[in-house]
């Protein structure tokens, strides 16, 4: 018709014609970025090997995606950050001193197995890394459990071997486990530090928190799932874990111990693995309380916060279908028309 | 007011009504040609009433309606018919279209006026607005006359003026507010009384506030009428989310409005409403705002009806170069054009040029990783990532039992998705494959 024909294609497509800042690269290096303070203080106390064993993960992560997928013919989508996340939470879940072959192992069971075998990001079933560490813990218990000294000390690549609070706690308990840091206090604060045996990332309380500070700030997690899994663990703890019977245990030490905080709040909360609806994150972050505290009162193993993930990450679906969000004018007519 | 009204969830996208918020409106330059479709409204298309070679003066109508609803159309110039065919329109859609070349006279038919209009009857009323063609300004487009006459069973006790304007750039309701809260008023008044209501009510975003100031000292002497000031949140407009922000009422699913004793109606049909009950004027021209960084001079005008896009746009300085998407309406829910020989029609809220730097593509998308955002801000309270999986899937039956038809497509869900997934695209997909 009348216009003169214009220089300008314009584009067509469905609305919104808006979108928000937010993308799925930007959330995993922010959670990416949320482990560092973890990351360095697993180097401060464990020195040189930690950065070794957690780098190696990493880059066995990123390459297994990177060749599986480019040999595939695939798009490489390891600029997402995921991949980079599984390897980093992977290495932060293991023991200091494992030999070379072990983080290379875990991550390409991590992320070609657990992962990218089911169709990539956002198909797993199962947490990547989690998977890779019970995969390594099954196959190589041995190794698996040397748990090295913290000397927070740079020099020491062959630190002597020391169990963890929970170890103690199992094997030898309470009284035991305070004699060893020398009394109560100092035993909260050594946990809270991070100054003990334990998997590189999981023994620094204070750093975990101030990572998880940044993505509750930054919406990329909520509290839900931290909150609901954690009250579990320390209502269990302190009504089963006395020996004086029922509501005499300590709940603190069994909060700061083991994998507990590096779980609730970097591993429970994967998103494509956990449910998506708020109600049923709460049931979920209960459930994996439940589990964790039943393997560490009664089960074989003295830690259960993997295993407990692992087995809610089976719910997830299921809760995702049995609990609905609540739908506007779900309501009936009459009761409303009163107001 | 301690705490501003509003609804659960939604979202705060950028906004960006500074481009054109302080623009008072001007009137358009009188169209040489106007192409006027039959079907501009949600309802029965009208019938064409004139054929090529007739003289048309302005406001005549030239398409009548065929059925309850329905809404006639009218010249919005004076000149000649020219063409009767299917033209594009805004939507999408071929729709048949009266073509009338102006005469440049812009003479008009004697319209009745009615100077004691609050003595009118309902039904005098409702004829007036019905032979006006006035229909649902904001964008939905719904014959006005039906929504003032709801069923004998459904008792209506409010009346909602919608100035929330929650779409991010349009300004066109914001500038009448400002410049007519009179008229408005007068129009909500007129509304009333059709419903035989005693309560009125005024919803506006908090972004608005000279708006609001105007709207408040309009109904200084009016004490069954409220201005409330809303919270700045898309879709703050939407009707089922104005009338729980203001009303504490929740529109059942599968609901209406009037279920709830409501009936609302955007700024710009009140304005309508009054104009054609005081001063007999149909609807042939509207307030619209153009603006967008793809557009040289952003403006808030007067328009007439059937005025092609391009036109307007030429009048605006026309495309900056870099502008890559014309949207009729707003960039939550406005329809992207591919021509823009479409004319303004009763519906067209803006149109918006977008530029480069303001459009996002949405063709790379990755597969939904559940973070669950879209749940958290879905205004309706669905789920849209499992809406979104199953439409992809094909599974629309599933998708229909999670309450597909409830989705208004607000768009919120896509805006907030990290894997920028076109979350609409699949809802629609899905709403297109089962019947509700």
């Amino acid at each position: 018709m009348a216009t003169e024909a214009k220089a300008h294609e314009l584009i067509v497509s469905v609305s919104p014609h808006v979108r928000g800042d937010e993308t799925v690269a930007r959330i995993m290096w922010t959670v990416n970025l949320s482990l560092l303070p973890a990351f360095l203080m697993s180097v401060y106390y464990f020195g040189p090997l930690a950065a070794f064993v957690t780098g190696l993960c990493i880059l066995a992560a990123v390459l297994s995606e990177h060749i599986y997928q480019t040999s595939l013919k695939k798009k490489s989508t390891i600029g997402d950050g995921s991949a980079f996340l599984t390897g980093l939470l992977l290495g932060l879940n293991l023991p200091p001193s494992v030999p070379f072959y072990i983080p290379i192992i875990g991550s390409a069971i991590a992320i070609i197995i657990t992962k990218l075998l089911f169709g990539g990001l956002g198909y797993n079933v199962f947490n990547p890394a989690l998977i890779g560490r019970a995969f390594l813990l099954i196959s190589f218990p041995k190794l698996m459990t040397i748990w090295s000294e913290p000397t927070a000390q740079f020099v020491a690549m062959d630190a002597k071997t020391a169990a963890t609070p929970l170890g103690i706690l199992k094997e030898e308990g309470l009284a035991k486990l305070i004699e060893v840091f020398g009394d109560k206090t100092d035993l909260y604060m050594s946990l809270l530090m991070g100054n003990r045996a334990g998997s590189l990332g999981e023994t620094s309380v204070i750093a975990l928190l101030i990572g998880a500070a940044l993505l509750l700030y930054r919406g990329y997690i909520t509290w839900h799932i931290p909150f609901s899994f954690i009250a579990t663990v320390g209502v269990m703890a302190w009504a089963f874990g006395g020996q004086g019977g029922l509501f005499t245990g300590d709940p603190l030490i069994h909060l700061l111990s083991g994998g507990l905080i590096l779980g609730a709040f970097f591993m429970a909360t994967d998103y494509v693995t956990c449910p998506s609806i708020r109600k049923g994150q709460i049931i979920f972050g209960i459930g994996c309380g439940a589990i964790t505290m039943m393997i560490r009162l009664k089960g074989g193993f003295p830690e259960g916060v993997m295993f407990a993930i692992l087995l809610m990450n089976c719910f997830a679906p299921l809760i995702d279908r049995g609990v609905k969000s609540k739908m506007f004018g779900a309501v009936k007519v009459n009761k409303e028309q009163k107001k | 007011m301690s705490k501003s009204a509003t609804f659960e969830r939604g979202i705060h996208p950028k906004y960006q009504k500074e481009l054109a918020a302080g623009k008072s409106v001007t009137h358009a330059n009188l169209p040489q040609r106007i192409v006027v479709p039959v079907s501009q409204h949600i309802g029965a298309p009208a019938k064409p009433e004139v054929n090529i070679g007739d003289e048309v003066k302005r406001g005549q109508v030239i398409g009548s309606t065929t059925g309850f609803v329905s809404s006639p159309v009218h010249s919005s110039i004076s000149g000649k018919v020219t063409a009767i065919a299917d033209f594009p329109t805004s939507v999408g859609r071929m729709v048949q279209s009266i073509v009338i070349e102006s005469d440049g006279k812009d003479e008009a038919v004697s319209f009745t006026e009615h100077p004691d209009y609050m003595n009118l009857s309902a039904d005098e009323i409702k004829a007036i607005i019905k032979d006006a063609g006035i229909v649902g300004m904001g964008g939905a487009a719904f014959p006005t006359n039906v929504k003032l006459s709801p069923p004998k069973e459904k008792t209506i006790d409010t009346v909602i003026i919608n100035g929330a304007e929650c779409e991010p750039y349009l300004t066109a309701d914001h500038r009448l507010m400002v410049e007519h809260p009179r008229e408005v008023i007068e129009g909500l008044k007129i509304i009333m009384k059709s419903l035989g209501v005693k309560e009125g009510h005024i919803g506006i975003e908090e972004n608005k506030p000279d708006a609001i100031k105007a709207m408040e000292s309009a109904v200084s002497g009016e004490s069954n009428i409220k201005v409330w000031p809303l919270e700045i949140k898309y879709p703050q407009g939407a009707e089922k989310m104005l009338i729980k922000a203001v009303k504490g009422r929740e529109v059942p699913s599968k609901g209406l409005p009037m279920d709830v004793g409501v009936v609302v109606q955007n700024v710009g049909t009140a304005l309508a409403v009054y104009e054609a009950v005081r001063f007999g004027k149909p609807l042939i021209e509207r307030v619209i705002t153009v603006t967008g960084n793809g557009i040289k001079e952003p403006k808030n005008m007067m328009v007439r009806i059937g005025t092609l896009m391009s036109d307007v746009i030429e009048q605006c300085g026309g495309l900056v170069d870099g502008a890559v998407k014309v949207i009729s309406g707003g960039p939550m829910m406005g329809f992207a054009q591919w021509t823009l020989d479409v004319p303004v029609v009763k519906g067209t809220s803006g149109i918006l040029v977008l530029a480069e730097d303001e459009y996002v593509s949405s063709d790379q998308y990755s597969a939904c990783i559940r973070c669950g955002s879209c749940i958290d801000v879905c205004p309706m309270g669905l789920n849209p990532s499992i809406l979104s999986i199953y439409a992809e899937k094909g599974f629309y039956e599933d998708a229909k039992a999670n309450n597909l038809f409830d989705c208004f497509e607000c768009g919120s869900c896509a805006y907030v998705c990290p894997a920028k997934r076109p979350m609409v695209q699949f809802i629609r997909l899905a709403k297109s494959q089962v019947k509700p």
